[in-house]
């Protein structure tokens, strides 16, 4: 332990130096600025910023590479909260309660909790990775095909938390994105379907481009069409832009919980940074004192529902490092392509790594502590100018939404094909709201349906057929048994008599 | 109107004149490469550092990269055959994948509508085992094959990639039915290896220098490589030194745009090899673990003819492709 603290301290005199510190800052002001811009992703960023490994050192390159990444992680809250527009694929769920709270006038509060929650996420989720990066990386090797179709199932029973008032329209809408997930290319046979030999389907749809058509271009046009004959404009009104006492006392649970639900799935391979989001959103909705605050019940939204998915998106960033620096293993698209940033280095990550780099890791993680804090000071001066911004008329705002999203989505792969159909599935968006159907639903469907699908597949492959796999080995029997649990207990518990403070 | 028409023409004439003057030394102008891939893959590495040797090679003025990635690579073809049209300068990122692509979806714009220039290189996967496997050799694993097919699980990347590919021939080649492997697709090397550390596959297969660290570090077992020898510098036997009769790669290489003239293909092929003998290439190759296979003009198209077929017959056997 006191080794591991001096190869840290080691590690802060290296990031120190002004030149990384400059690094750092840059790299986290322009991941910052990504996180905001749907579409525009962490990982296209790192990719193009790439041919700087050939003129800057490397921890100067590798500390600014994290910062973006980093920094994507903070910034994908802010257009959720402000716009109803997720700048990122895992800040889905932070829009459902966040840009609640924004229309009922609390932005401030909502994008202060994000920060902070972030910063505190990220920073225990830094210190686990300088504790206990080997263990958990071995751990994290436990989870093979069945372990991830277990969880998947769990994560299918918890997310009908978000499906808002009427089950029904809930189940309508998660069938929809089920449906739109089956689109392109079978992951597991390698068979084309329901593509209609369109080339562009043949990689599936991508999520971030229906998030932003349902989410930022139907809602814009949704205002647009039918809002301003019912709503005189409660959406620019401010209250108050620090968090109360209250929202301290709900948002430090919740930050936690997101941060335990975060940390241990990125640092899982193939798990993603969408599903703790969702299941981070489910526990707090169960848990919640003031269930009639959620969006779904009609309320003001509920900071909880910012606090901890927001959190469980950053600590699941700082797991993703453990298996990139442990074992070489990349469990994102953008700890891939900082694969490609060690490489170019002729650094390969991995088991050999601590040892024939040391300085250079140990420096990189001291880096991520002073970029979480650089974040912090960053992000929270902004909150009250970011609030600010819906004090713009709505006709502006949401002109500005509709060219946002268009650059992006026009930006993830250059391609007219898909802004076409960012504003087909827009107006499919205006039709759902127009009937009232959830639209989150849509992007849980076509997230967890694929991969339940392939890892389903591959479970029931690797067992010959034998769909017991899922009990015999002890990783995915806990998560069927916990599914078995959440599904049924609360109905014992009602049939005995005791109440819960929330009924779905 | 006519005459100031005229003097445009003559200032555009001049214009033309004076560019290609500055260009004199220079075997191509402006190299336009289209990589069918996002940034950061194996396509986008290949068509950079061939573009970077270019220019050091003093074989092309400037390069510009654009990058159009989806559906293996055919989306970029596609685009690339429709906008450069006898553009001499013009070149696409090629190799197994775009060609496995091809043979699997059938899209209506082919390799057919492009010019083959040049393939540049090989990577060569190997095949492993964890650390703790009882698995000491190909042999064992050929034995475990033959007693019960399903019982191996082979781990590798997605369904008609060459990982998979080189299973299928293993398997056909010890008389075993294609059909009947038990393949677990991964998306990914980073999957692939992680199933194969934690043991949720029997035998892994990738590209050498992704598996190259575990096997290293004695956290994998390598039990063949395969490469028609062995790779320089590593003890790993060759699929063919233990009796399997099967060598596969991964190759990359480039294509010209369509309806170009054959001297034009010659140029972009001279430029192409005289960029190969930089040291930014060479220096690449060795850092990616890519080997060089330097194939020009007619014995490259035929090359691409051979693999076509050879793909094509592996999916077939899958039950890939009807």
């Amino acid at each position: 332990m006191i080794e591991t603290w001096n190869l840290l301290l080691g590690g802060f005199a290296t990031a120190i130096q002004p030149a990384n510190l400059m690094w750092a800052f840059i790299g986290c002001v322009l991941g910052t600025a990504i996180g905001v811009l749907p579409g525009i992703g962490p990982a296209l960023t790192v990719a193009m910023l790439l041919p700087i490994t050939a003129k800057v050192d490397p921890s100067g390159a590798l500390i600014m590479l994290c910062g973006v990444y980093y920094g994507a992680a903070y910034g994908g809250s802010t257009t959720s909260i402000l716009m109803n527009t997720p700048g990122e694929s895992s800040s889905i769920m932070t829009a459902l309660e966040g840009n609640t709270m924004a229309k009922h006038g609390r932005a401030g509060p909502a994008l202060a909790t994000a920060a902070i929650g972030s910063f505190i996420a990220g920073t225990i989720g830094v210190l686990l990775l300088t504790l206990f990066a080997p263990l958990v990386a071995d751990f994290a090797l436990k989870f093979g095909p069945a372990e991830f179709f277990s969880l998947m199932v769990l994560a299918f029973v918890t997310v009908s938390s978000v499906l808002g008032a009427s089950m029904v329209r809930g189940l309508a809408s998660l069938s929809l994105g089920l449906a739109i997930g089956l689109v392109g290319m079978d992951a597991i046979a390698g068979i084309p379907r329901y593509t209609g030999n369109v080339p562009e389907f043949i990689d599936g749809i991508e999520f971030v481009l229906v998030a932003v058509g349902l989410f930022a271009v139907g809602e814009a046009l949704y205002n647009v069409l039918f809002e301003p004959k019912t709503d005189p404009g409660t959406r620019n009104k401010l209250s108050s832009i620090w968090m109360t006492r209250d929202d301290w006392k709900r948002s430090w649970p919740a930050w936690l919980r997101g941060t335990a639900i975060g940390f241990p799935f990125g640092s899982v391979p193939a798990g993603g940074a969408e599903i703790p989001t969702f299941l981070s959103y489910s526990t707090e909705r169960k848990l919640s004192k003031h269930p009639k605050d959620f969006s779904s019940e009609g309320g003001k939204g509920a900071i909880e529902g910012v606090a901890g998915p927001e959190a469980a998106n950053n600590a699941n960033a700082a797991g993703a490092l453990v298996p990139l620096l442990t074992l070489g293993i990349p469990t994102s698209a953008t700890a891939a392509i900082l694969i490609g940033a060690f490489q170019n280095y002729n650094i390969q990550p991995g088991p050999l790594l601590f040892q024939t780099s040391g300085p250079l890791v140990w420096g990189l993680i001291a880096s991520l502590y002073i970029g979480n804090l650089m974040l912090l000071v960053l992000n929270l001066p902004l909150v009250g100018m970011w609030a600010r911004l819906l004090t713009i008329p709505k006709p502006q705002l949401y002109a500005g939404i509709l060219v946002f999203a268009s650059i992006g989505v026009y930006g993830m792969r250059q391609s007219s094909f898909d802004l076409f159909l960012m504003y087909v599935i827009g107006v499919i968006g205006v039709i759902m709201r127009r009937f009232d159907f959830p639209v989150a639903p849509v992007i849980v469907g076509m997230i967890l349906g694929p991969m339940s699908e392939k890892q389903l597949r591959n479970a029931l492959s690797i067992s010959q057929g034998d769909w017991l796999i899922f009990f015999k080995q002890p990783i995915a029997c806990t998560f069927m048994v916990l599914t078995i649990l959440v599904m049924f207990v609360p109905m014992i518990l009602r049939k005995r008599g005791v109440r819960l403070s929330e009924d779905d | 109107m006519k005459i100031r028409f005229s003097v445009a023409l003559r200032h555009a004439a001049v214009a033309v004149a004076s560019v290609a003057l500055a260009s004199q030394g220079f075997a191509l102008d402006n190299v336009k490469f289209m990589i069918g891939a996002n940034p950061g893959g194996g396509f986008d590495q290949t068509g950079r550092n061939l573009g970077k040797a270019m220019v050091e090679a003093g074989v092309a003025k400037s390069v510009q990269y654009e990058n159009k990635g989806g559906a293996g690579g055919t989306i970029g073809l596609a685009q690339f055959a429709n906008a450069s049209k006898g553009d001499p300068n013009a070149m696409i990122v090629t190799g197994a994948v775009m060609v496995g692509a091809i043979v699997q979806n059938k899209p209506p714009v082919t390799l057919a509508n492009a010019t083959p220039v040049a393939r540049l290189f090989y990577e060569y996967n190997v095949f492993v085992v964890p650390a703790n496997s009882p698995l000491k050799s190909m042999k064992d694993v050929l034995e475990m094959l033959k007693k019960d097919p399903g019982s191996v699980k082979w781990g590798g990347g997605s369904r008609g990639s060459v990982d998979h590919i080189s299973v299928a021939m293993i398997a056909k080649d010890a008389g075993v039915d294609p059909s009947k492997i038990n393949y677990v697709p991964f998306q990914g090397g980073g999957e692939a290896s992680a199933a194969i550390l934690g043991g949720h596959v029997t035998v892994g297969t990738s590209g050498y220098s992704e598996m190259q660290q575990f096997i290293k570090s004695g956290k994998m077992r390598a039990l063949a490589v395969t490469s028609g020898s062995k790779l320089p510098g590593e003890p790993v036997p060759t699929l063919k030194e233990q009796g399997v009769n099967v060598e596969i790669g991964n190759w990359r290489g480039v294509y010209g745009a369509p309806g170009i003239t054959e001297a034009q293909r010659k140029a972009l092929a001279d430029a192409v090899v005289a960029a190969s003998k930089q040291k930014s290439w060479t220096d690449a190759l060795a850092s990616n673990d890519w080997f060089p296979a330097v194939l020009t003009g007619e014995e490259f198209a035929k090359f691409v003819d051979g693999e076509h077929k050879r793909i094509e017959e592996s999916m077939k056997a899958v039950g890939m492709v009807k």
